[in-house]
């Protein structure tokens, strides 16, 4: 079963990146997870200045606008697809990765099938 | 019927968690298991009880489901897990009795994952088979709302494939305390309900002991299991000295000790010496040993409260919480007077959890009273009474505050 671990960061230091982990941290989770073989995808989105937002409104309208920025204390950092076989293994690669840490949060999504 | 159904709860939970485990479907277990108990219904007293009663249900049962799995293909293509059932052979019954998987079917109803009002209901639901309305009853919310929930949970049982497995020993220590905090949830859910006009729902408060003795068999070196068992034991044990006729409460020193349940106690103490040997004792056995001080007392007065002191000392150790703090207060009010009580309490006003908790404005409008001070302890038990829950509560604190302004009136204490 596919589960998306999306990644939010928690606080940030003065140079945007997630106070409490460090680099060596990340290489050495996406070294393991990789290992495993349970990833499917994975990404790490860049900084969020770099964001652009587009609706569409009804008439077909398209509206693009920069952001959006951080309202909430809490920002998407990147992401893994991983297969496993059920959700307290999914929980447990959430719970080693290090955006859980220093006030990040890795949340939990089966991947709908249809 | 009633009788015979009686007999099939016991039976129910256990042929709901075996089902649930092979196919990974609350839904599609407990459809099943309803239909071979209500085949059993029909055809043993006709055809006499089976020599294998428990394995002629999962036979029943297993069948009645891989025949709605042929006929609805698109459900069975949802429970990927079903691939796996058809490769394995049937559940083999070992004598009279099936293979007890509950346990696994306890560690799903209360996962982290599910809401934690959702855990309790869903408990009672799978493990103590009570029907829907049951469990709704229970917790004082209407049938659909219940009904909705536990849809809800199940629904994410399935999606999310919140699997049905017992942790491995190196998980038990961070799984078991949920799987304790949901049956001791609904313990004092029936205890001293929340809300509404009964003081005690007392079949709430038995489910919940029945719940801690199946798991207590299926886990029995577990002492926190003994622990819960005993404190709960311990406590129901003065369920009918707890109130008066007219269900209004009666306090522990105006209790009449005779009416305590003398075989719950037993039971209960020989269980925390259990749960209070071999190692360092868990939460809930230190809360048991507390129970079980009172339940030795002959009265009131000559309880042990340098004792029951200590262990809330090791209790406040174990488990740093505000509301552990005010019985401990409470209780060295009682071994070192009213006013040392009170300075502690004072200490814990400032605690969020405090300031609105009924229990804590009560005990701080006792000690007032006790100290005289009695324009305070009016003031005090007026924020009780906003602060109360159930009728019961209010009819308390009303009697305490018009005891006090009698008192005042006639300018002498009683």
């Amino acid at each position: 079963m596919k589960y998306m671990l999306l990644i939010n960061a928690g606080e940030l230091d003065p140079q945007n990146a997630p106070v409490g982990c460090e680099p060596e941290d990340w290489m050495r989770f996406d070294k393991e997870i990789t290992d495993a073989g349970v990833v499917v995808a994975s990404e790490s989105l860049a900084d969020l200045v770099t964001a652009t937002r587009v609706q569409v409104a009804n008439d077909g309208k398209r509206t693009v606008t920069d952001g959006p920025f951080a309202e909430t204390r809490e920002v998407l950092g990147g992401f893994y697809v991983i297969d496993v076989p059920d959700l307290d293994v999914a929980l447990d690669w959430a719970a080693k990765c290090p955006g859980s840490r220093g006030g990040g949060s890795v949340v939990v999504r089966p991947v709908a099938e249809f | 019927m009633d009788q015979v159904e009686a007999v099939f709860r016991e039976e129910r939970g256990r042929l709901l968690a075996a089902l649930a485990r092979r196919f990974g479907d609350l839904d599609l277990a407990e459809e099943v298991t309803s239909e071979a108990i209500e085949a059993a219904l029909t055809r043993w007293p006709v055809d006499g009880v089976p020599p294998n009663p428990g394995g002629w249900l999962m036979t029943t049962a297993r069948r009645k489901a891989v025949d709605r799995l042929r006929r609805d293909q698109v459900y069975a293509a949802k429970l990927a897990i079903l691939q796996v059932e058809a490769d394995r052979p049937a559940p083999q019954a070992v004598g009279d009795e099936l293979p007890d998987e509950r346990l696994q079917l306890f560690f799903t109803c209360a996962h982290p994952a599910l809401a934690p009002e959702d855990r309790g209901a869903l408990t009672l639901r799978c493990l103590a088979g009570l029907t829907t309305p049951e469990v709704a009853r229970a917790f004082l919310v209407p049938t659909a709302t219940m009904a909705k929930r536990i849809v809800r949970a199940k629904q994410k049982i399935r999606e999310a494939r919140i699997p049905f497995r017992v942790p491995g020993p190196d998980e038990l220590p961070e799984r078991l305390p949920g799987v304790l905090q949901v049956i001791y949830s609904v313990f004092t859910e029936g205890y001293a309900a929340s809300s509404g006009p009964y003081l005690q729902r007392l079949d709430l408060a038995e489910e919940a002991i029945r719940l801690a003795r199946i798991l207590h068999r299926l886990l029995p070196d577990e002492r926190e299991v003994a622990g819960l068992l005993a404190l709960m034991l311990l406590v129901h044990a003065r369920r009918d000295a707890r109130s008066g006729p007219a269900g209004e409460i009666v306090l522990l020193e105006d209790q009449d000790r005779s009416r305590w349940d003398q075989d719950a106690i037993a039971e209960g103490r020989s269980l925390v010496v259990a749960a209070l040997t071999g190692g360092p004792a868990g939460p809930y056995a230190v809360q048991a040993a507390i129970a079980a001080l009172h339940d030795e007392a002959a009265d009131f007065a000559s309880t042990d409260w340098a004792q029951i002191v200590q262990l809330y000392d090791v209790l406040l150790d174990l488990d740093p919480s505000p509301v552990i703090a005010l019985n401990r207060a409470a209780a060295i009010a009682l071994r070192d007077g009213p006013q040392t009580g009170l300075d502690l309490l004072d200490e814990l006003a400032g605690e969020p959890r405090l300031r609105d908790y009924h229990p804590f404005a009560l005990a701080r409008a006792d000690l007032l009273h006790r100290l005289d001070r009695l324009p305070e302890a009016t003031a005090a038990y007026r924020r009780a009474l906003e602060l109360a829950g159930s009728e019961p509560e209010r009819a308390h604190v009303r009697d305490r505050l018009t005891e006090l302004e009698q008192t005042e009136a006639h300018g002498d204490r009683v």
